[in-house]
């Protein structure tokens, strides 16, 4: 095996690319040689923490991935869940953290793109996008820049593609200064008999190259970026993030859907990490084949390219697709008619080896399934945090009372993580195909799905993604049961009944055994509540190493839930839509100020235990909205999280295109600051024009239930049954300060 | 009675047109006024074509400038010669942007103001009721349409900006829920707050909101038919008057 222009392969090298003297050893094993230059870049990149998941697989297995809507589960480019009509909503989330801390506007454009194509490779028209994203402090000037970069680089991606930024979520906290969160969603829906799969079945069938030319850029991303920490040195990898091209994308789109009309596609992949080495390695692998590649054929920007680099360049917006032989031509009509880049690089083999020509050499000859499969698999020592007793070490009697409760709303209102987010998803496009129906800034976005002649079927999908890093932080287990409930309440405020989840385990270094307890932690509390939700785990992605200079962020596994609503125009919104209206709390308030917003803000305390999550409650709350929702006994419904009811009743005042005041009167048998502002889970506030009905149909679901004000007037007014009230403020004050709370910052008010 | 079939709308697609099937959805789905994509690679325009709408999006990525490159794709040539016979010919976004590079319109977009890309419900005072663009609306009518764009400033030197006040060319104004048009209900930095402006002739209009996007009552609200309607009862209305 030579490769010309190569360095010499041995540890040394092996290592330089962040394998193991183990994996080396492995490697040589299983080759029975020292590997090529190339085929070290191969192994390398395959068996990287980013591609083999190999920290992690273990504890991903625990997840429940199966349900009567599951068509496709975790394993595919993104899980597919029927939703009636011969459709299915096919949705993923994932990070692209290290490349937005390095190079913010491309390193968050590419996340979008990147996502974009695990959904449409599968046959699906991406119709939704969600961000979850994380900053450090909004007052650092850094972290000013990266939000102003990461929003640009989200919206000028997802809006010169055409599709809609329908939702997320934006946080700020110290924890995330050295290491920013970049989590994108997407959804599509496809036709249940269109579901294509990474296929590379029928020997001596074509290997299509489609899309844009490679070139050296992102090379190494997946293995050295996304799979080590940050240090002073981290601007050095610079070059190993990729450029997008929203333009070229969205002529992918456009041909790939076209192609799939026709039959003359078998299988289909991105190349997305280590481009197209893992995309056609995946594709052989699952199809149990092997591949013949010609690097000669393959389009490339760059004059000079080796081996090495063309297998492992992350050059974006390009595909890899097995079509019938015979048809190559057609198939090449179509790119060609989007002007984009077509060529024949291969075949499929029936040997179950990758043999890779350049020049007329063979560099690359390894069997498929040892790269593909047999990536290493590690059991990573796990111990719980040393400090962890001193993290969760709280007494609320030690706590003095708030004694300003208009103050304390003005300040969480007025704080970037609970104040408006309009900054942000105004300058994404959230209305492109026409199909929104709840637009940012409510408890979960809802579209409308449209079937295949093009025309609304009257089914809605409503999408929500959440996490509570402070709770995850505190205890990860209960924080990411949290996670899943919340993500799955908010979708269920909208009437929709929630189906499945797919989610972004965003950690530290997993090679400390304290992170690595949290991650095990976090996977037990997300697959306790996916099971007691029926919303199993359908798609997601890990990314490790988030950590800078040995200080990792908190744990952040974000969770995006999916709802199915089956006559959309029947919703409820999170907005007091009008005056005189009943306005009913469900669920239970106790006293549970442990790591709320709160206790952070005005006593500056990151402590205590996060609420309980009562995930049998919780179920039957769901079922309860949906089926007040369907008979339409609700007309808003608003999710009490973080800031607790003082927020959520402010929310409900003026989140809505008019400001409509309310005067709640609670019952009060715990401390006031603890009623008004802690976040005890499980709990919506509901707005009703027959608050009898609904507490009947809340009593019938188990549901707790009580009749706690009414909507009117131009001021918010909460207080105890009898006495003075806590707080009583006009609307309009409340909504000007939330409203300013980014672009103050950001000196753009 | 609807228009027969055979008067198309012909709603062109440029390689990254993105609100093309939005534009069609809504007189073909909404208003019942056939409508079909037109791939911009046509020498003509189909048989039967009544109205050319060019749609929002970034047309060629807005690679160079907004606009600039979709001018050249062959159906381009069609469009002109439609206009030049007075076809009634509607830009909105991109498709503005398209129609200013062209010179079919004056002027041109800028980078907005605050050099953000915004997208939002905006208010729009409609400055002249007629045919073909908005005889379904009233002069001094505030319309409430969204607009998505990063370059939407409309730009005219002084001379060109008091011409098209002169002829009555400008055909909408960003303003106030109240219909005053006002610094502060500008979003983008438009000249003189101008969301809309037609040729002398008067039979193209080019506008960066989205009457497409305020087409369903439960979506975006129905704002946007006096615009793309009075297109159709002007379609309707020439042929059945012949």
């Amino acid at each position: 095996m030579s490769d010309r222009k190569a360095p010499i392969v041995d540890l040394a090298l092996a290592r330089e690319h962040g394998l193991t003297d183990d994996e080396y050893e492995r490697i040589v094993e299983i080759l029975g040689r020292i590997p090529s230059f190339s085929e070290l870049g191969i192994f390398s990149v395959m068996w990287s923490e980013h591609c083999s998941y190999k920290s992690s697989k273990k504890y991903l297995r625990k997840f429940p991935t199966r349900g009567e809507c599951v068509l496709h589960g975790p394993g595919e480019n993104a899980g597919v869940v029927d939703i009636g009509d011969g459709l299915a909503a096919v949705f993923k989330i994932e990070s692209h953290n290290h490349p937005s801390f390095i190079a913010p506007k491309q390193g968050a454009a590419t996340g979008v793109g990147g996502i974009l194509r695990d959904v449409f490779t599968m046959g699906a028209r991406p119709v939704a996008n969600l961000d979850s994203l994380r900053f450090g402090p909004l007052d650092e000037s850094l972290h000013q820049y990266l939000l102003a970069e990461v929003v640009e680089g989200i919206g000028s991606y997802g809006n010169a593609v055409g599709v809609a930024t329908v939702g997320g979520e934006t946080q700020f906290h110290s924890c995330y200064a050295g290491n920013i969160l970049v989590n994108a969603f997407n959804l599509g829906i496809v036709e249940t008999d269109k579901i294509f799969l990474a296929r590379a079945s029928g020997v001596g069938n074509p290997v299509m190259y489609v899309g844009s030319k490679t070139g050296r850029d992102g090379i190494h991303g997946a293995s050295l970026l996304a799979s080590a920490e940050f240090d002073a040195e981290s601007e050095a990898k610079l070059p190993t993030v990729q450029v997008g091209d929203p333009f070229t994308e969205k002529c992918l789109i456009e041909a790939c859907l076209e192609l799939m009309e026709t039959n003359a596609v078998i299988g289909i992949q991105d190349m997305g990490a280590a481009g197209l080495t893992c995309s056609s390695f995946e594709m052989a692998s699952l199809s149990g084949t092997g591949i013949a590649l010609d690097l000669d054929a393959v389009p490339q920007r760059e004059t000079g390219m080796i081996p090495y680099e063309l297998l492992l360049s992350e050059s974006q917006e390009r595909m890899l697709l097995i079509a019938q032989a015979g048809r190559e031509e057609e198939v090449a009509e179509i790119f060609r008619r989007w002007d984009l880049d077509v060529a024949v690089v291969g075949r499929v083999t029936d040997d179950g080896r990758m043999r890779i020509q350049w020049q007329g050499e063979t560099v690359v000859d390894i069997p498929v399934d040892p790269v593909a499969k047999s990536s290493p698999e590690l059991d990573r020592p796990i111990a719980a945090p040393a400090d962890l007793g001193e993290r969760q070490k709280f007494d609320l009697a030690s706590v003095a009372p708030e004694d300003d409760f208009e103050g304390a709303l003005h300040e969480l209102l007025d704080s970037p993580n609970l104040g408006s987010k309009e900054w942000i998803y105004r300058q994404y496009d959230q209305l492109v195909q026409g199909d929104t129906v709840i637009r940012p800034g409510g408890d979960a976005a809802l579209i409308r799905v449209r079937g295949r002649d093009g025309e609304p079927t009257g089914k809605g999908l409503a999408m929500s993604v959440d996490c509570n890093p402070r709770w995850c932080w505190l205890d990860p287990r209960l924080g990411a049961m949290a996670a899943v409930a919340e993500a799955a309440r908010n979708v269920a405020c909208t009437g929709a009944r929630p189906l499945a989840l797919t989610n972004c385990l965003n950690f530290g270094n997993p090679e400390r055994p304290e992170i690595m307890w949290e991650f095990a932690e976090a996977i037990r509390g997300i697959s306790e509540a996916a099971a007691a939700l029926e919303t199993p785990v359908v798609s997601g992605n890990v990314s490790f190493y988030n950590e800078t200079s040995g200080r990792a962020i908190f744990p952040t596994p974000t969770i995006a839930v999916v709802g199915l609503l089956e006559d959309w125009e029947r919703h409820a919104v999170s907005h007091f839509p009008q005056p005189g209206l009943s306005i009913v709390l469900l669920g239970e308030s106790r006293e549970e100020i442990g790591g709320s917003e709160w206790l952070a803000q005005r006593r500056g305390l990151e402590v205590g235990l996060p609420p309980i999550v009562d995930l049998q409650h919780e179920k039957r709350l769901h079922g309860l909205l949906a089926a007040a929702v369907a008979r339409q006994l609700i007309r808003s419904a608003h999710d009490v999280s973080d800031g607790g009811l003082a927020v959520a009743f402010a929310e409900c005042a003026f989140a809505g295109p008019k400001l409509v005041g309310a005067t709640v009167r609670l019952p009060c048998t715990i401390r006031p600051d603890a009623l008004l502002f802690g976040e005890s889970t499980g709990r919506v506030v509901a707005a009703t024009s027959d608050a009898k009905a609904l507490i009947e149909l809340a009593k019938q679901s188990g549901v707790p239930a009580e009749c706690i004000g009414e909507t009117g007037g131009d001021r918010l007014s909460v207080g105890p049954i009898e006495g003075e009230p806590w707080l009583d403020v006009e609307v309009a004050l409340l909504h000007e300060r939330w409203r300013g709370a980014i672009p103050r910052r950001l000196g753009e008010s | 009675m609807p228009p027969p079939r055979f008067w198309l709308f012909s709603v062109i697609q440029f390689p990254g047109s993105l609100d093309d099937r939005d534009m069609r959805f809504a007189f073909d789905s909404v208003l019942k006024a056939s409508a079909r994509l037109v791939w911009h690679k046509e020498p003509e325009l189909p048989l039967g074509t009544r109205a050319v709408v060019l749609p929002g999006g970034f047309s060629y990525g807005d690679y160079l400038r907004c606009g600039a490159m979709a001018q050249y794709s062959p159906v381009m040539a069609a469009v002109r010669r439609f206009a030049a016979a007075g076809g009634p010919v509607l830009g909105v976004c991109n498709g503005f942007q398209v129609l200013c590079e062209s010179g079919l319109l004056p002027g041109a977009l800028l980078r907005n103001q605050n050099l953000h890309f915004g997208c939002e419900f905006v208010n729009l005072r409609v400055e002249r009721a007629k045919p073909p663009f908005s005889s379904r609306a009233v002069a001094g009518q505030v319309l409430r349409i969204p607009i998505k764009n990063g370059e939407g400033a409309y730009f005219a030197a002084p001379e060109e900006l008091s011409q098209l006040e002169a002829n009555g060319q400008i055909a909408l104004r960003y303003c106030d829920e109240s219909g005053a048009v006002k610094e502060a209900s500008n979003p983008n930095g438009s000249v003189a707050n101008i969301a809309g402006i037609t040729n002398q002739r008067g039979n193209v209009l080019g506008l960066m909101p989205h009457p497409e996007h305020a087409a369903e009552a439960a979506i975006g609200g129905t704002d946007g038919l006096f615009l793309l309607g009075s297109l159709v009862d002007a379609v309707f209305g020439a042929e059945s008057a012949r």
